[in-house]
């Protein structure tokens, strides 16, 4: 029997190429109790989920939410502006805290890298990073990832283009970690202020020219441009940005035909992509989302759902 | 009062000889050196110490560590750091200004000195900011804090920005017979970074610092240097280029002396990883070229002085989230196993090795000491170098216990410490 063999997850950095497959693998076997009529299981019934987001995120916590309550589990979600850390609670006292009322996961948003390696030291449950500073975003990268087989049928082999603030991006950083465990080939493009150094070092191509980037690629990866990156003087205006980084139709068509176009949301239309691309039949922006809650879903089971491998129904 | 320490191996960096001898110590002196077992006088009330397979060294001299008091009295105090240092084998320690209100002026300095008298332990020299309450706009009274006993002066971790205010900081403390230590850093360069920038920092999501904020820093120092033709103290180097830049002035016979601290030549930016922020300091553990150029530089004569940048901090300060941790790690009580690795390990000789944590700080601060000769103070420590320990967090005598180095295997320990001929740290 295949088994999920960790406490906490933490990033992808930590995961085997099996342990992705029998996520990738659950979340396919869960994906359709969301299109039923009665969008519930009694799975996690009994079982309590913390989804503590000290960042602002309104698809990463709804979809935990959804998908905790899809499983029945019990949901509670507090952000850092609702809660005693605005009173100055340090996260180990607050970690103290919650592991004193013992609940089965921890869902941690939080703007330090680190943070929820930290947290899973102070707490006997599972902690799951729902992304931390500009280390990693585990979960995006598995929605991703599923996203990716769905439409390609495969990762391995595939040509990937992840185009952006590589530097400050956990999304980045995740993806090309899961991606070249599958056996993805992976080139960043950005400007040279945003491409972190030694890049080199997870395997990836580095190009700079974005029209040289998506060529003949069979997925483009956008990331979220953060507009207060311009006074950290990365680059000059937004509209330069856009004119050299942004994602257009003429960039779309250097890739191969059937490629698909990927973006972790929330979009800034007209900056880094285009809405004609964004709105095309080749962007499977929507589809991520869907998948998130399947992958979070799997994620919850396989972390804290009794007997591993059950059935589900 | 007199001492008679026997069977020891005497190391005198001075003359670079490592011997069996005896030392006669009355008072506060060293009144006499002999062949080991030589000495056969019987004279009533002798107090003997057996340091059968024992080194005999001269008490450290540690040019750099923070004490934090007055201001910060939870993290450490004069007396505290004190006892770790006469624990670790130091007998003198100049403490840098960042207290709260900081060392900028006479009374402080005096309250510091009179915190070390009344700890009655090591000796303590204050070096105090150069600048009013280190905001490097104006400098403090160089010759009313001379006076007072500060021994230098240095901005340390919010270094002088102004060049032409370094410049006359430079002109002026010659004049008045003080050093000027320089902490290297570009802050607009290394702003928001929490570690080296590189492979790592790339890999586990962290704001780097480059090399680059310490090498421009170093390189003004070094043409400032050269332009008024006053000396500057360069402190912890941990850059590969660092040390070119000091070796390439050294042999230009500008006046620039350089020190490192012991986890710039035992750990790499590795240390980090597991977010591990006792491996969070300021400048941040580099490369491990840079820790082999640091070794050369070392073993070459470019680095003088061993340091330890002793950066005592609350586990308030360390036990949260990685950047937003305090930078710095306690030393004082590392550094003598950690410098003699670099002797087992054949980077150093003995003697150059205590050299750099004794006599070399002790000349460029001007406070003597440092030395095992006759006529000198019985400043001393006898070292155990076959003593091996797992550093364990309840053995840390200093008040703050944030180090790497808990829980790994240390070889070489201090076992006795002696300040002007009185026992400080008694036999363990």
């Amino acid at each position: 029997m295949r088994k999920f063999d960790h406490k906490d997850l933490l990033g992808i950095e930590q995961l085997s190429v099996e342990d992705i497959s029998l996520i990738l693998d659950t979340a396919e076997s869960l994906k359709e109790i969301s299109t039923r009529d009665i969008k519930k299981v009694p799975t996690l019934r009994g079982k309590s989920v913390v989804n503590f987001f000290y960042e602002p995120s309104t698809r990463t916590r709804i979809s935990f939410e959804m998908a905790a309550k899809r499983l029945s589990a019990d949901t509670v979600s507090i952000s850092a502006s609702g809660s005693s850390i605005v009173k100055g609670e340090t996260l180990k006292d607050t970690a103290r805290n919650l592991q004193a009322m013992n609940p089965d996961i921890i869902v941690l948003r939080h703007s330090s890298s680190g943070a929820p390696h930290l947290l899973s030291k102070e707490v006997s449950g599972g902690v799951i990073n729902a992304g931390d500073g500009i280390n990693e975003h585990p979960t995006q990268a598995l929605l991703d990832l599923y996203t990716i087989r769905e439409k390609k049928g495969k990762i391995q082999g595939l040509d990937v283009a992840i185009i952006g603030d590589i530097s400050h991006s956990r999304v980045a950083r995740s993806n090309i970690l899961a991606l070249k465990k599958m056996g993805a080939e992976v080139t960043v493009s950005g400007p040279p202020t945003m491409i972190p150094v030694e890049i080199e070092d997870f395997g990836v191509r580095v190009v700079y020219d974005p029209l040289e980037a998506v060529k003949d690629k069979d997925v483009i990866m956008m990331l979220r441009i953060q507009l207060e990156r311009q006074s950290k003087m990365l680059f000059p205006t937004l509209r330069e940005y856009s004119s050299f980084f942004g994602l257009n139709m003429k960039l779309v068509r250097e890739a191969r035909e059937d490629a698909i176009i990927m973006h972790p949301g929330p979009l800034n239309r007209g900056v880094e992509i285009t809405s004609e691309v964004a709105d095309s039949p080749c962007s499977v922006i929507l589809d991520q989302v869907a998948n998130g809650v399947a992958v979070r879903m799997a994620i919850l089971y396989l972390l804290i759902g009794g007997s591993k491998g059950d059935n589900i129904d | 009062m007199i001492t008679l320490i026997k069977f020891g191996t005497l190391v005198d960096p001075v003359i670079g000889l490592v011997e069996k001898g005896d030392l006669i110590i009355e008072d506060e002196k060293i009144t006499g050196i002999f062949p080991s077992g030589a000495f056969k006088e019987k004279i009533p009330q002798i107090n003997i110490i057996d340091a059968a397979n024992m080194l005999i060294i001269p008490g450290l001299i540690d040019m750099h560590v923070h004490l934090r008091e007055p201001g910060y009295e939870y993290k450490e105090t004069v007396a505290s750091g004190s006892k770790a240092a006469v624990a670790g084998g130091f007998t003198a320690l100049a403490c840098m200004p960042n207290t709260l209100p900081p060392n900028d002026c006479k009374s402080v300095t005096e309250f510091i000195i009179d915190q070390g008298k009344k700890a009655g332990l090591a000796g303590i020299y204050p070096i105090a900011a150069i600048t009013k309450g280190q905001k490097g706009e104006v400098l403090t009274e160089f010759g009313d804090i001379r006076d007072a006993g500060a021994v230098a002066v240095s901005d340390d971790g919010l270094p002088v920005k102004n060049s032409e205010l370094m410049r006359r900081a430079l002109e002026y403390a010659n004049f008045h017979g003080l050093k000027v230590i320089s902490h290297c850093e570009d802050m607009s360069l290394s702003s928001g970074g929490v570690m080296h920038e590189g492979v790592i920092s790339t890999r586990i999501g962290l704001p780097g610092i480059p090399s680059a904020c310490e090498e421009i820093m170093v390189y003004r120092e070094i043409a400032l240097a050269k332009l008024t033709g006053c000396p500057v103290h360069i402190a912890h180097v941990s850059t590969e280029e660092s040390v070119d830049l000091v070796r390439r002035a050294k042999e230009a016979g500008i006046k620039v002396t350089a020190e490192t601290a012991p986890h710039y030549f035992s750990l790499d930016h590795s240390a980090v990883l597991e977010y591990d922020t006792n491996a969070r300091v300021n400048p941040p553990l580099r490369t491990p070229r840079d820790v082999e150029a640091i070794r050369k530089g070392l073993a070459e004569g470019v680095i003088d002085v061993i340091a330890t940048d002793h950066a005592p901090h609350n586990a308030l300060e360390k036990e949260v989230e990685f950047d937003q941790a305090a930078s710095g790690m306690i030393g004082l009580e590392t550094a003598l196993p950690l410098t003699l690795e670099l002797v087992r390990e054949g980077v150093l000789g003995l003697p150059e090795a205590i050299a750099k944590l004794s006599w070399n700080p002790g000349l460029i601060l001007g406070t003597g000491g440092g030395g095992l000769n006759k006529g000198d103070y019985a400043d001393l420590a006898i070292v155990d170098p076959q003593h091996e320990y797992v550093l364990r967090k309840e053995d840390i005598v200093s008040k703050s216990s944030n180090t790497p180095f808990i829980g790994k295997t240390l070889k070489g320990r201090n076992k006795m410490t002696m300040v002007k001929g009185k026992i400080v740290f008694p036999f363990s």
